[in-house]
Protein backbone atom coordinates (compact mmCIF):
# COMPACT_ATOMS: atom_id res chain seq x y z
CA UNK A 1 0.00 0.00 0.00
CA UNK A 2 1.50 3.27 -0.96
CA UNK A 3 1.94 6.38 2.09
CA UNK A 4 1.82 10.14 1.70
CA UNK A 5 4.66 11.82 3.18
CA UNK A 6 1.73 12.35 6.70
CA UNK A 7 2.18 8.74 7.36
CA UNK A 8 4.07 8.54 9.76
CA UNK A 9 2.37 12.09 11.32
CA UNK A 10 -0.76 10.58 11.19
CA UNK A 11 -0.24 6.91 13.49
CA UNK A 12 1.69 9.71 15.72
CA UNK A 13 -1.79 11.41 15.79
CA UNK A 14 -3.57 8.81 16.43
CA UNK A 15 -5.55 8.02 13.18
CA UNK A 16 -7.28 4.93 12.57
CA UNK A 17 -5.72 4.11 9.14
CA UNK A 18 -6.95 2.58 6.02
CA UNK A 19 -6.77 1.97 2.40
CA UNK A 20 -8.14 4.04 -0.45
CA UNK A 21 -7.01 4.06 -3.72
CA UNK A 22 -4.60 2.23 -3.15
CA UNK A 23 -3.43 4.58 -0.28
CA UNK A 24 -2.87 4.15 4.04
CA UNK A 25 -5.39 7.02 4.59
CA UNK A 26 -6.48 8.47 7.65
CA UNK A 27 -10.27 7.65 8.37
CA UNK A 28 -10.64 9.47 11.41
CA UNK A 29 -8.52 10.71 14.31
CA UNK A 30 -11.35 9.28 16.95
CA UNK A 31 -14.47 10.60 15.90
CA UNK A 32 -15.81 11.40 12.23
CA UNK A 33 -18.54 13.36 13.94
CA UNK A 34 -16.45 15.51 16.06
CA UNK A 35 -14.35 16.30 12.83
CA UNK A 36 -16.98 17.18 11.09
CA UNK A 37 -18.40 18.91 13.55
CA UNK A 38 -15.06 20.71 13.44
CA UNK A 39 -15.10 21.67 10.24
CA UNK A 40 -18.40 23.33 10.31
CA UNK A 41 -18.12 25.70 13.02
CA UNK A 42 -14.12 25.72 13.62
CA UNK A 43 -11.33 24.33 11.37
CA UNK A 44 -9.73 21.29 10.19
CA UNK A 45 -7.13 20.20 8.45
CA UNK A 46 -7.17 17.00 5.92
CA UNK A 47 -4.07 15.35 4.26
CA UNK A 48 -5.66 14.90 0.38
CA UNK A 49 -2.07 14.12 -0.76
CA UNK A 50 -3.40 10.64 -2.23
CA UNK A 51 -4.93 13.24 -5.24
CA UNK A 52 -3.73 13.52 -8.66
CA UNK A 53 -1.52 15.99 -9.95
CA UNK A 54 -0.85 17.26 -13.43
CA UNK A 55 0.38 19.92 -14.98
CA UNK A 56 -0.50 21.01 -18.86
CA UNK A 57 1.66 23.04 -20.03
CA UNK A 58 2.23 24.49 -23.59
CA UNK A 59 1.36 26.97 -26.10
CA UNK A 60 -1.85 25.40 -26.55
CA UNK A 61 -2.66 24.14 -23.48
CA UNK A 62 -5.77 26.31 -23.40
CA UNK A 63 -6.70 24.84 -26.77
CA UNK A 64 -6.21 21.06 -25.45
CA UNK A 65 -7.85 21.94 -22.11
CA UNK A 66 -10.98 22.87 -24.31
CA UNK A 67 -11.26 19.97 -25.89
CA UNK A 68 -10.54 17.76 -23.05
CA UNK A 69 -13.02 19.57 -20.39
CA UNK A 70 -16.01 20.84 -20.23
CA UNK A 71 -15.84 24.23 -18.15
CA UNK A 72 -14.23 26.52 -20.24
CA UNK A 73 -11.10 26.33 -19.24
CA UNK A 74 -9.65 29.02 -21.62
CA UNK A 75 -11.19 31.47 -19.87
CA UNK A 76 -9.12 30.91 -16.56
CA UNK A 77 -7.34 33.74 -16.06
CA UNK A 78 -4.19 33.65 -14.28
CA UNK A 79 -4.65 33.15 -10.12
CA UNK A 80 -8.05 31.45 -11.25
CA UNK A 81 -9.78 28.18 -10.62
CA UNK A 82 -12.89 26.05 -11.84
CA UNK A 83 -14.39 22.66 -10.94
CA UNK A 84 -14.59 21.04 -14.49
CA UNK A 85 -15.23 17.40 -15.97
CA UNK A 86 -13.20 15.29 -18.06
CA UNK A 87 -15.59 13.56 -20.75
CA UNK A 88 -14.88 10.94 -22.77
CA UNK A 89 -16.45 10.29 -26.11
CA UNK A 90 -19.69 8.69 -25.61
CA UNK A 91 -20.66 11.42 -23.47
CA UNK A 92 -19.44 9.87 -19.83
CA UNK A 93 -17.58 11.09 -17.12
CA UNK A 94 -13.44 10.17 -17.47
CA UNK A 95 -12.93 12.00 -14.11
CA UNK A 96 -13.83 15.25 -12.25
CA UNK A 97 -10.94 17.52 -11.49
CA UNK A 98 -9.87 21.19 -10.00
CA UNK A 99 -7.98 23.05 -12.56
CA UNK A 100 -6.17 25.92 -11.45
CA UNK A 101 -3.75 28.70 -13.47
CA UNK A 102 -1.54 29.03 -10.65
CA UNK A 103 1.36 30.72 -12.89
CA UNK A 104 1.08 32.21 -16.90
CA UNK A 105 0.19 29.41 -19.16
CA UNK A 106 0.60 26.87 -16.43
CA UNK A 107 -2.20 24.78 -15.50
CA UNK A 108 -2.59 22.57 -12.26
CA UNK A 109 -4.82 19.89 -12.53
CA UNK A 110 -5.88 17.91 -9.57
CA UNK A 111 -8.01 14.62 -10.40
CA UNK A 112 -8.72 11.76 -7.96
CA UNK A 113 -6.32 9.22 -6.47
CA UNK A 114 -8.33 6.19 -7.79
CA UNK A 115 -8.21 7.69 -11.27
CA UNK A 116 -4.34 9.06 -11.89
CA UNK A 117 -3.34 6.25 -14.29
CA UNK A 118 -6.66 6.00 -16.15
CA UNK A 119 -6.95 10.21 -16.40
CA UNK A 120 -3.25 10.17 -17.48
CA UNK A 121 -3.85 7.76 -20.06
CA UNK A 122 -6.76 9.44 -21.06
CA UNK A 123 -5.28 12.94 -21.53
CA UNK A 124 -1.97 12.10 -23.27
CA UNK A 125 -4.13 10.13 -25.77
CA UNK A 126 -5.83 13.48 -26.36
CA UNK A 127 -2.55 15.14 -27.02
CA UNK A 128 -1.46 14.51 -30.23
CA UNK A 129 -2.19 17.43 -32.48
CA UNK A 130 -1.56 19.75 -29.79
CA UNK A 131 1.04 21.99 -28.72
CA UNK A 132 0.62 21.04 -25.18
CA UNK A 133 2.07 18.62 -22.59
CA UNK A 134 0.80 16.90 -19.13
CA UNK A 135 3.44 16.06 -16.80
CA UNK A 136 1.52 13.68 -14.11
CA UNK A 137 3.90 15.71 -10.67
CA UNK A 138 1.12 13.47 -8.58
CA UNK A 139 4.30 11.85 -7.04
CA UNK A 140 6.18 15.12 -6.00
CA UNK A 141 3.36 16.85 -4.75
CA UNK A 142 1.97 17.08 -1.13
CA UNK A 143 -1.95 18.79 -0.61
CA UNK A 144 -3.32 19.66 2.52
CA UNK A 145 -7.12 21.57 2.73
CA UNK A 146 -7.69 23.62 5.57
CA UNK A 147 -11.43 24.25 6.04
CA UNK A 148 -13.77 25.54 8.30
CA UNK A 149 -15.24 29.56 9.29
CA UNK A 150 -11.72 30.35 10.99
CA UNK A 151 -9.68 29.22 8.23
CA UNK A 152 -8.40 32.50 7.78
CA UNK A 153 -8.04 33.67 11.20
CA UNK A 154 -6.12 30.42 12.07
CA UNK A 155 -3.99 30.83 8.48
CA UNK A 156 -3.43 34.46 8.68
CA UNK A 157 -0.99 33.24 11.91
CA UNK A 158 1.08 30.89 9.90
CA UNK A 159 2.07 33.22 6.46
CA UNK A 160 2.68 37.06 5.96
CA UNK A 161 0.04 36.68 2.62
CA UNK A 162 -3.02 38.49 2.76
CA UNK A 163 -5.31 35.40 3.17
CA UNK A 164 -8.49 37.43 3.89
CA UNK A 165 -8.93 39.04 0.82
CA UNK A 166 -8.94 36.40 -2.01
CA UNK A 167 -12.30 35.44 -3.37
CA UNK A 168 -13.17 32.12 -3.60
CA UNK A 169 -11.20 29.94 -6.53
CA UNK A 170 -7.88 32.08 -6.64
CA UNK A 171 -4.61 30.68 -6.46
CA UNK A 172 -1.37 32.01 -5.39
CA UNK A 173 2.23 31.80 -3.63
CA UNK A 174 2.66 32.17 -0.59
CA UNK A 175 4.44 30.67 2.22
CA UNK A 176 2.86 28.45 5.00
CA UNK A 177 4.71 28.07 8.52
CA UNK A 178 7.90 29.42 6.40
CA UNK A 179 7.84 26.77 3.46
CA UNK A 180 7.00 27.77 -0.39
CA UNK A 181 3.29 26.61 -1.12
CA UNK A 182 0.76 26.89 -3.65
CA UNK A 183 -2.48 28.19 -2.06
CA UNK A 184 -5.87 27.95 -3.44
CA UNK A 185 -9.22 29.23 -2.08
CA UNK A 186 -10.70 25.99 -2.52
CA UNK A 187 -12.32 23.16 -1.01
CA UNK A 188 -14.62 19.81 -1.07
CA UNK A 189 -16.61 20.97 2.10
CA UNK A 190 -18.73 24.00 1.47
CA UNK A 191 -16.92 25.72 4.12
CA UNK A 192 -14.39 28.83 3.30
CA UNK A 193 -10.98 27.14 2.99
CA UNK A 194 -7.32 26.93 1.33
CA UNK A 195 -5.54 24.12 -0.49
CA UNK A 196 -1.97 24.02 0.29
CA UNK A 197 0.09 22.78 -2.34
CA UNK A 198 3.98 21.26 -1.08
CA UNK A 199 6.93 19.67 -1.83
CA UNK A 200 6.68 15.85 0.11
CA UNK A 201 9.27 17.34 2.30
CA UNK A 202 7.76 19.97 3.31
CA UNK A 203 4.17 18.92 3.79
CA UNK A 204 4.43 17.29 7.69
CA UNK A 205 5.34 20.35 9.23
CA UNK A 206 3.35 22.45 7.68
CA UNK A 207 0.59 20.13 8.77
CA UNK A 208 1.81 19.78 12.45
CA UNK A 209 1.61 23.87 12.37
CA UNK A 210 -1.35 23.99 11.68
CA UNK A 211 -2.49 21.47 14.34
CA UNK A 212 -0.60 23.48 16.58
CA UNK A 213 -2.40 26.84 15.33
CA UNK A 214 -6.01 24.65 16.60
CA UNK A 215 -6.93 22.99 13.28
CA UNK A 216 -8.42 19.67 14.52
CA UNK A 217 -6.88 16.55 12.22
CA UNK A 218 -9.73 15.37 9.72
CA UNK A 219 -10.16 11.91 7.97
CA UNK A 220 -11.41 10.73 5.03
CA UNK A 221 -14.41 10.45 7.04
CA UNK A 222 -15.55 13.54 7.58
CA UNK A 223 -14.24 14.13 4.17
CA UNK A 224 -17.27 12.12 2.93
CA UNK A 225 -19.84 13.48 5.25
CA UNK A 226 -19.31 17.14 4.55
CA UNK A 227 -18.87 16.58 0.95
CA UNK A 228 -22.45 14.42 0.95
CA UNK A 229 -23.99 17.57 2.69
CA UNK A 230 -23.18 19.81 0.37
CA UNK A 231 -24.01 17.10 -2.34
CA UNK A 232 -20.98 17.13 -3.96
CA UNK A 233 -19.93 14.55 -6.54
CA UNK A 234 -17.56 11.44 -5.44
CA UNK A 235 -16.33 10.06 -8.87
CA UNK A 236 -17.62 6.08 -8.64
CA UNK A 237 -20.20 7.17 -7.30
CA UNK A 238 -22.27 9.97 -8.91
CA UNK A 239 -20.09 10.05 -11.50
CA UNK A 240 -18.60 7.83 -13.64
CA UNK A 241 -17.80 6.87 -17.45
CA UNK A 242 -21.13 6.17 -18.08
CA UNK A 243 -22.85 9.34 -16.51
CA UNK A 244 -24.40 11.78 -18.09
CA UNK A 245 -23.25 14.88 -16.42
CA UNK A 246 -26.19 16.87 -18.04
CA UNK A 247 -28.71 14.32 -15.71
CA UNK A 248 -27.02 15.37 -12.86
CA UNK A 249 -27.03 18.45 -10.94
CA UNK A 250 -23.51 19.11 -11.89
CA UNK A 251 -25.09 19.82 -15.18
CA UNK A 252 -23.25 23.82 -14.74
CA UNK A 253 -19.76 22.19 -14.86
CA UNK A 254 -20.91 21.26 -18.74
CA UNK A 255 -20.26 24.33 -21.04
CA UNK A 256 -21.07 23.75 -24.94
CA UNK A 257 -18.48 25.39 -27.05
CA UNK A 258 -17.40 25.20 -30.33
CA UNK A 259 -15.13 23.58 -31.23
CA UNK A 260 -16.80 21.12 -29.40
CA UNK A 261 -15.21 19.57 -25.89
CA UNK A 262 -14.87 15.32 -26.51
CA UNK A 263 -17.92 13.73 -26.83
CA UNK A 264 -19.85 16.85 -26.63
CA UNK A 265 -22.32 15.70 -29.38
CA UNK A 266 -22.95 12.56 -27.38
CA UNK A 267 -23.63 14.61 -24.08
CA UNK A 268 -25.80 16.85 -25.34
CA UNK A 269 -28.31 14.37 -27.15
CA UNK A 270 -28.89 12.76 -23.91
CA UNK A 271 -31.38 11.70 -22.68
CA UNK A 272 -31.75 11.64 -19.09
CA UNK A 273 -34.39 8.65 -18.03
CA UNK A 274 -32.85 9.22 -14.70
CA UNK A 275 -32.05 12.04 -12.43
CA UNK A 276 -29.67 12.40 -9.72
CA UNK A 277 -31.38 14.01 -6.56
CA UNK A 278 -30.75 14.54 -3.22
CA UNK A 279 -32.93 12.59 -0.91
CA UNK A 280 -33.47 13.42 3.12
CA UNK A 281 -35.25 10.56 5.48
CA UNK A 282 -37.18 11.42 8.91
CA UNK A 283 -35.54 7.99 9.58
CA UNK A 284 -33.11 5.36 8.89
CA UNK A 285 -29.92 5.37 7.25
CA UNK A 286 -29.85 5.33 3.52
CA UNK A 287 -26.61 3.39 2.07
CA UNK A 288 -24.74 2.99 -1.49
CA UNK A 289 -27.02 0.50 -3.45
CA UNK A 290 -29.91 0.65 -1.28
CA UNK A 291 -33.17 0.47 -3.93
CA UNK A 292 -35.85 4.02 -4.06
CA UNK A 293 -39.29 2.95 -4.57
CA UNK A 294 -42.24 4.77 -5.21
CA UNK A 295 -46.01 3.07 -5.95
CA UNK A 296 -44.48 -0.55 -5.10
CA UNK A 297 -41.82 -0.55 -7.83
CA UNK A 298 -38.13 0.46 -7.76
CA UNK A 299 -37.34 3.32 -9.43
CA UNK A 300 -34.13 4.20 -8.48
CA UNK A 301 -31.28 3.71 -6.36
CA UNK A 302 -28.56 5.25 -4.13
CA UNK A 303 -25.25 6.18 -4.99
CA UNK A 304 -23.88 7.76 -1.59
CA UNK A 305 -25.80 7.75 1.78
CA UNK A 306 -24.62 8.15 5.73
CA UNK A 307 -26.34 10.68 8.10
CA UNK A 308 -25.78 14.38 8.17
CA UNK A 309 -24.23 15.37 11.17
CA UNK A 310 -25.63 18.72 10.91
CA UNK A 311 -29.17 17.69 10.34
CA UNK A 312 -29.00 14.66 12.73
CA UNK A 313 -30.93 12.86 9.80
CA UNK A 314 -30.21 10.15 6.52
CA UNK A 315 -29.32 12.13 3.30
CA UNK A 316 -28.54 10.29 0.22
CA UNK A 317 -27.95 10.91 -3.74
CA UNK A 318 -29.43 8.77 -5.49
CA UNK A 319 -30.58 7.93 -9.42
CA UNK A 320 -34.26 8.42 -9.42
CA UNK A 321 -36.67 8.26 -12.99
CA UNK A 322 -37.33 11.51 -14.13
CA UNK A 323 -41.03 11.75 -13.06
CA UNK A 324 -39.99 11.29 -9.66
CA UNK A 325 -37.06 13.63 -9.32
CA UNK A 326 -38.70 16.91 -8.64
CA UNK A 327 -38.09 18.38 -5.10
CA UNK A 328 -40.66 17.50 -2.71
CA UNK A 329 -41.30 13.91 -4.25
CA UNK A 330 -42.51 11.50 -1.87
CA UNK A 331 -40.20 8.06 -2.42
CA UNK A 332 -39.36 5.53 -0.57
CA UNK A 333 -35.70 4.21 0.37
CA UNK A 334 -35.24 -0.05 1.34
CA UNK A 335 -33.30 -0.16 4.36
CA UNK A 336 -32.61 -3.88 5.25
CA UNK A 337 -36.46 -4.57 4.14
CA UNK A 338 -37.95 -1.68 5.34
CA UNK A 339 -39.42 0.84 3.92
CA UNK A 340 -38.83 4.43 4.85
CA UNK A 341 -40.03 7.42 3.85
CA UNK A 342 -37.67 9.98 1.65
CA UNK A 343 -38.20 13.46 0.18
CA UNK A 344 -36.44 14.93 -2.80
CA UNK A 345 -34.39 17.33 -1.55
CA UNK A 346 -32.62 20.38 -3.13
CA UNK A 347 -28.82 20.85 -2.57
CA UNK A 348 -26.79 21.04 -0.86
CA UNK A 349 -28.57 19.37 1.94
CA UNK A 350 -27.72 22.44 4.60
CA UNK A 351 -27.94 26.16 4.03
CA UNK A 352 -24.90 27.64 4.70
CA UNK B 1 -9.76 -1.81 26.03
CA UNK B 2 -12.07 -2.87 28.75
CA UNK B 3 -12.85 -6.35 28.51
CA UNK B 4 -14.76 -7.13 31.82
CA UNK B 5 -14.55 -10.71 33.46
CA UNK B 6 -17.52 -11.79 34.42
CA UNK B 7 -19.13 -11.51 31.24
CA UNK B 8 -19.82 -13.91 28.28
CA UNK B 9 -18.53 -13.13 24.64
CA UNK B 10 -19.57 -14.27 21.04
CA UNK B 11 -16.89 -14.04 18.61
CA UNK B 12 -18.85 -11.31 16.54
CA UNK B 13 -17.84 -8.99 19.62
CA UNK B 14 -21.25 -9.00 21.59
CA UNK B 15 -21.59 -9.11 25.16
CA UNK B 16 -23.90 -11.27 27.83
CA UNK B 17 -24.76 -10.46 31.22
CA UNK B 18 -26.82 -13.31 32.72
CA UNK B 19 -29.18 -12.70 35.69
CA UNK B 20 -32.08 -14.89 36.78
CA UNK B 21 -32.52 -16.60 33.62
CA UNK B 22 -32.35 -13.45 31.40
CA UNK B 23 -29.65 -12.65 29.00
CA UNK B 24 -28.68 -8.82 28.76
CA UNK B 25 -26.72 -7.70 25.39
CA UNK B 26 -24.65 -5.27 24.41
CA UNK B 27 -21.66 -4.83 22.01
CA UNK B 28 -17.75 -4.82 23.20
CA UNK B 29 -15.65 -1.60 23.69
CA UNK B 30 -13.66 -3.35 21.28
CA UNK B 31 -16.51 -3.28 18.71
CA UNK B 32 -17.99 0.50 19.89
CA UNK B 33 -14.24 1.31 18.81
CA UNK B 34 -14.04 0.02 15.43
CA UNK B 35 -17.91 1.29 14.57
CA UNK B 36 -16.96 4.75 15.20
CA UNK B 37 -19.55 7.42 16.01
CA UNK B 38 -22.88 5.63 16.22
CA UNK B 39 -26.19 7.32 15.37
CA UNK B 40 -28.74 4.63 14.61
CA UNK B 41 -29.70 1.79 16.74
CA UNK B 42 -32.41 -1.27 15.21
CA UNK B 43 -33.11 -3.11 18.04
CA UNK B 44 -35.70 -6.31 17.53
CA UNK B 45 -39.72 -6.18 18.81
CA UNK B 46 -39.95 -7.69 22.30
CA UNK B 47 -41.88 -10.54 22.20
CA UNK B 48 -39.71 -11.96 19.05
CA UNK B 49 -37.96 -15.49 19.65
CA UNK B 50 -34.50 -15.18 18.62
CA UNK B 51 -31.94 -17.90 17.83
CA UNK B 52 -28.31 -18.14 18.72
CA UNK B 53 -26.39 -16.40 16.08
CA UNK B 54 -29.47 -14.72 14.35
CA UNK B 55 -28.88 -11.01 13.26
CA UNK B 56 -31.35 -9.18 15.04
CA UNK B 57 -30.23 -5.61 15.48
CA UNK B 58 -28.12 -3.10 13.60
CA UNK B 59 -25.70 -0.76 14.73
CA UNK B 60 -25.92 2.34 12.00
CA UNK B 61 -22.20 4.64 12.55
CA UNK B 62 -21.86 7.60 10.65
CA UNK B 63 -19.57 5.44 8.30
CA UNK B 64 -21.42 2.01 7.96
CA UNK B 65 -23.74 -0.03 9.42
CA UNK B 66 -23.26 -3.33 11.13
CA UNK B 67 -25.82 -6.64 11.91
CA UNK B 68 -25.87 -7.38 16.10
CA UNK B 69 -26.08 -11.30 16.56
CA UNK B 70 -28.28 -13.06 19.20
CA UNK B 71 -25.75 -14.70 21.37
CA UNK B 72 -28.30 -17.03 22.99
CA UNK B 73 -31.98 -17.86 21.64
CA UNK B 74 -34.61 -17.22 23.69
CA UNK B 75 -37.33 -14.13 23.44
CA UNK B 76 -36.57 -10.75 23.75
CA UNK B 77 -38.19 -9.25 26.90
CA UNK B 78 -36.91 -5.61 26.74
CA UNK B 79 -34.75 -2.98 24.41
CA UNK B 80 -32.50 -0.17 25.41
CA UNK B 81 -35.51 2.25 24.59
CA UNK B 82 -32.64 5.11 25.27
CA UNK B 83 -30.76 4.21 22.61
CA UNK B 84 -33.49 6.24 20.05
CA UNK B 85 -32.73 9.37 21.09
CA UNK B 86 -28.93 8.58 22.57
CA UNK B 87 -27.22 6.03 20.33
CA UNK B 88 -23.82 7.41 21.60
CA UNK B 89 -24.50 5.55 24.33
CA UNK B 90 -23.26 2.65 23.25
CA UNK B 91 -20.13 4.26 22.28
CA UNK B 92 -19.89 6.27 25.66
CA UNK B 93 -20.82 3.03 28.05
CA UNK B 94 -20.77 0.15 25.88
CA UNK B 95 -21.03 -2.63 28.88
CA UNK B 96 -23.53 -0.19 30.92
CA UNK B 97 -26.32 2.32 29.93
CA UNK B 98 -25.46 1.12 25.94
CA UNK B 99 -26.86 -2.54 26.83
CA UNK B 100 -29.18 -3.47 23.83
CA UNK B 101 -31.54 -6.05 24.37
CA UNK B 102 -32.26 -8.66 27.22
CA UNK B 103 -33.41 -12.37 25.88
CA UNK B 104 -35.25 -14.44 28.38
CA UNK B 105 -32.58 -17.79 27.95
CA UNK B 106 -34.28 -20.67 26.22
CA UNK B 107 -31.46 -23.06 26.47
CA UNK B 108 -29.33 -21.89 29.21
CA UNK B 109 -26.12 -24.67 28.11
CA UNK B 110 -26.14 -22.56 24.79
CA UNK B 111 -24.08 -20.21 27.55
CA UNK B 112 -21.32 -22.66 27.77
CA UNK B 113 -20.61 -22.16 24.09
CA UNK B 114 -19.81 -18.41 24.21
CA UNK B 115 -16.38 -17.55 25.28
CA UNK B 116 -14.92 -15.97 28.36
CA UNK B 117 -13.07 -12.54 28.88
CA UNK B 118 -9.61 -14.93 28.74
CA UNK B 119 -10.48 -16.33 26.00
CA UNK B 120 -11.95 -13.14 24.12
CA UNK B 121 -9.03 -10.57 24.89
CA UNK B 122 -6.89 -14.32 22.86
CA UNK B 123 -9.65 -13.57 20.13
CA UNK B 124 -8.71 -9.47 20.02
CA UNK B 125 -5.48 -10.02 20.06
CA UNK B 126 -5.68 -12.16 17.53
CA UNK B 127 -7.41 -9.72 15.30
CA UNK B 128 -4.57 -7.28 15.77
Amino acid sequence: MRQTPLYELHKRLGARMVEFAGFAMPLHYGSIKAEHLAVREHVGVFDVSHMGEFWVVGEEAPVFLEYATTNRASRLKFGRAQYTLIPNASGGVVDDAYLYLPERGRYLMVVNAANVEKDYRHLTALLPGYAAQVYDASEETALLALQGPKTVELLSGLTDADVASPKKNTVFRANVAGRPAILARTGYTGEDGFEIFLTPEDAPAVFEALVEAGAQPAGLGARDTLRLEMGYPLYGHELTDATNPLCTPYAWVVKPKDPPFLGQERMLAGPCPKRLVGLVLDSGIPREGYPVEKDGREVGRVTSGGVSPVLGKGIALAWVEADWAEEGTALLVVVRGRRLPARVHALPFIRR
Amino acid sequence: MKVPEELRYRETHEWVRVEDGEALVGITDYAQGELGDVVYVELPEVGRAVSAGEAVAVIESVKTASDIYAPVSGEVVAVNEALADHPEKVNEDPYGEGWLFKVRLADPAELEALLDAEAYKRLLEAEG
